[in-house]
């Protein structure tokens, strides 16, 4: 705990609102505020550029069908990230990646992009960018309810050297600065995302082994159960506040 | 060599005299060459040009270095003369070079 | 930067890939040797070949970079020069520096009176708080000068990946 009160030593207040949660453009500085709105200047845009080139194109040599010969044109997507992480019939809690990567296998018979491949983050912020401006809505009754639950208990679970919660920082220290960041309500509407730190779009995955790591804490892997949980909790955090990815990030 | 990922962001038409803006973004690493001792070797690999050409004239280069942001993006003006094909190359150490081309329609 | 002529329809990207008439040259890249990681040359040294004994003119450029920069990965920069772009007049080169980066000459842009307007953008590497410089050379031989301190903050979260 005292790691983490240094840590936090260097940050002074600036607006913090108590209570209301607000979406994550609203931290960012006004110029990634003005290119995250510019898709001539957004370099994730060549994400979704190349999304959409994947979405078109069967897989070779398969005889299977491309996305778009199930699916139609890509505008059918909309509003389809801004309900994920879902449960599948299978009781699987899926976000929009491991979605992706079902239809990948399962009807497109094809080994699985991974997570983290240019590939799959590419669809997916072809896919996310069709939601772009639309209320986050998902689903938190029946099977998705014990996953929600999950996700709360971890996000308030200290971890790491640090001994930090995610609800430390994301709600106690909202505004405040972290080594030149605004800290945030650590919310996921902006992703995947092109981080300026990692020169490309990374997932919201990638992002919370960031937060892990800022602990010293174990990072879980790419798609785990955990980071899943989490990632539905935030979404419901995040009701209503509209679908950024692709998102900019410094 | 594989095509690159490529936007240019322009007006479809103008009015002749009109000055318009392009705005064009490449996906590249813009990978700097590696000497340090103990690492691996590597020689730059790098957009190192860019260039425009408007209905077969050239209207505008640029020379990048290793300074140069990764997904390099570029932006610049040119004025509104004739309808024809603005024709955009990208070059890269190792020789590949990549293009795009759009049709501008002046009234 | 919100577009000058917002009724029209913009074309972005999915465009038709054109072959050149004409093959490409490579432009000489100035003093960038590919093997290495450090240029030969100093700051000082390519300011000093660029002015070529000119005596810069410390107006007529707009410099507009952030005072700021939130990541040294990605810096905007935005360069305009006061001229007519006429065919008798106009600015030919404009030249970016670092004082600090591995290699002093960031980009060269090459500009016509075609051009209509001499102003440019592109996005720069910054390995530490420095001034950068640009000059701009005209069609008349005449060299401008700006200069710009950008202080550079570093990450948060360095997750190595
Ligand atoms: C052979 C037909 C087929 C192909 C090819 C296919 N899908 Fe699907 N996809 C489906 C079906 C069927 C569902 C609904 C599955 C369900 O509800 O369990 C689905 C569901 C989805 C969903 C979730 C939609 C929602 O509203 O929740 C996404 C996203 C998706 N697919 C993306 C893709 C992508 C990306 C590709 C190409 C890599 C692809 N699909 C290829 C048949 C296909
Ligand atoms: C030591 C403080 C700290 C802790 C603990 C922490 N984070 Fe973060 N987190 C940050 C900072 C700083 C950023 C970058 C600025 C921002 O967007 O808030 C960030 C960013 C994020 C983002 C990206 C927001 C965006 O819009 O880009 C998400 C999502 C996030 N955190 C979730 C979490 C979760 C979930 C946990 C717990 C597992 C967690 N964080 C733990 C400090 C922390």
């Amino acid at each position: 705990m005292r790691a983490g009160a240094a840590l936090l030593a260097c940050c002074w207040a600036v607006t913090a609102l108590a209570g209301d949660v607000r979406a994550p453009r609203a931290f960012l500085s006004p110029e990634l505020r003005t290119l995250q709105d510019d898709p001539a200047r957004h370099p994730g845009w060549l994400w979704v550029e190349q999304g959409e080139a994947l979405w078109r194109a069967a897989p070779p040599d398969s005889g299977k069908q491309a996305c778009a010969g199930c699916h139609g044109d890509i505008t059918g997507m909309s509003g389809v990230a801004a309900r994920y992480p879902a449960v599948a019939a299978d009781g699987a809690l899926l976000n929009l990646e491991l979605r992706i990567e079902r239809c990948r296998t399962e009807q497109q018979g094809a080994s699985a992009y991974g997570y983290e491949s240019e590939a799959l983050l590419s669809l997916t912020a072809a896919i996310a960018a069709r939601s772009r401006g639309q209320p986050v809505n998902v689903r938190v009754d029946g099977p998705a309810a014990a996953k929600l639950a999950d996700g709360r208990l971890l996000y308030s679970l200290r971890q790491g050297q640090l001994n930090l919660s995610c609800q430390q920082c994301h709600e106690e220290n909202v505004g405040k600065r972290l080594r030149g960041d605004v800290i945030s309500h650590g919310l996921g509407t902006g992703y995947p995302a092109y981080r300026l730190e990692w020169n490309g779009v990374g997932s919201l995955h990638r992002r919370l082994r960031a937060c892990s790591l800022g602990v010293r804490a174990v990072q879980a892997p790419f798609g785990s159960p955990d980071y899943l949980a989490l990632e539905l909790f935030l979404a419901d955090k995040a009701r209503g506040l509209a679908v950024e990815a692709p998102g900019i990030r410094r | 060599m594989t095509d690159i990922t490529a936007r240019v962001t322009m007006p479809t038409s103008a009015r002749k005299g009109e000055i318009i803006e392009i705005k064009v973004l490449a996906r590249h690493t813009m990978d700097r060459a590696v000497d340090a001792p103990g690492l691996k070797p590597s020689p730059r690999r790098i957009i190192h040009s860019f260039r425009a050409s408007y209905a077969g004239e050239e209207i505008f280069r640029m020379a990048l270095s290793s300074g140069i942001a990764s997904n390099p993006f570029i932006s610049f003006t040119t004025v509104a003369t004739e309808t024809g094909v603005i024709a955009f190359e990208w070059l890269e150490d190792g020789g590949a070079v990549y293009s795009r081309a759009a049709t501008l329609v002046v009234t | 930067m919100p577009d000058k002529a917002p009724t029209r329809r913009m074309v972005a990207a999915g465009l038709a890939v054109m072959p050149f008439a004409a093959q490409a040259q490579p432009i000489a890249s100035a003093a960038a040797d590919v093997n290495r990681s450090r240029s030969s040359e100093s700051f000082a040294d390519a300011e000093r070949a660029l002015l070529a004994g000119r005596t810069p003119i410390a107006a007529g450029i707009t410099l507009d970079v952030p005072k700021l920069s939130e990541n040294g990965n990605s810096v905007d920069v935005l360069i305009r020069v006061d001229s007519a772009m006429t065919r008798e007049d106009h600015v030919r080169a404009i030249h970016i520096l670092s004082e600090q980066n591995p290699y002093p000459r960031v980009a060269t842009f090459n500009l016509t009176a075609r051009a209509g307007r001499a102003e440019v953008a592109t996005r720069i590497r910054l390995a530490t708080t420095q001034n950068i410089v640009v000059l701009a050379e005209t069609s008349r031989g005449a060299v401008h000068r700006a200069e710009q301190e950008v202080i550079v903050i570093l990450g948060a979260c360095v997750d190595g990946g």
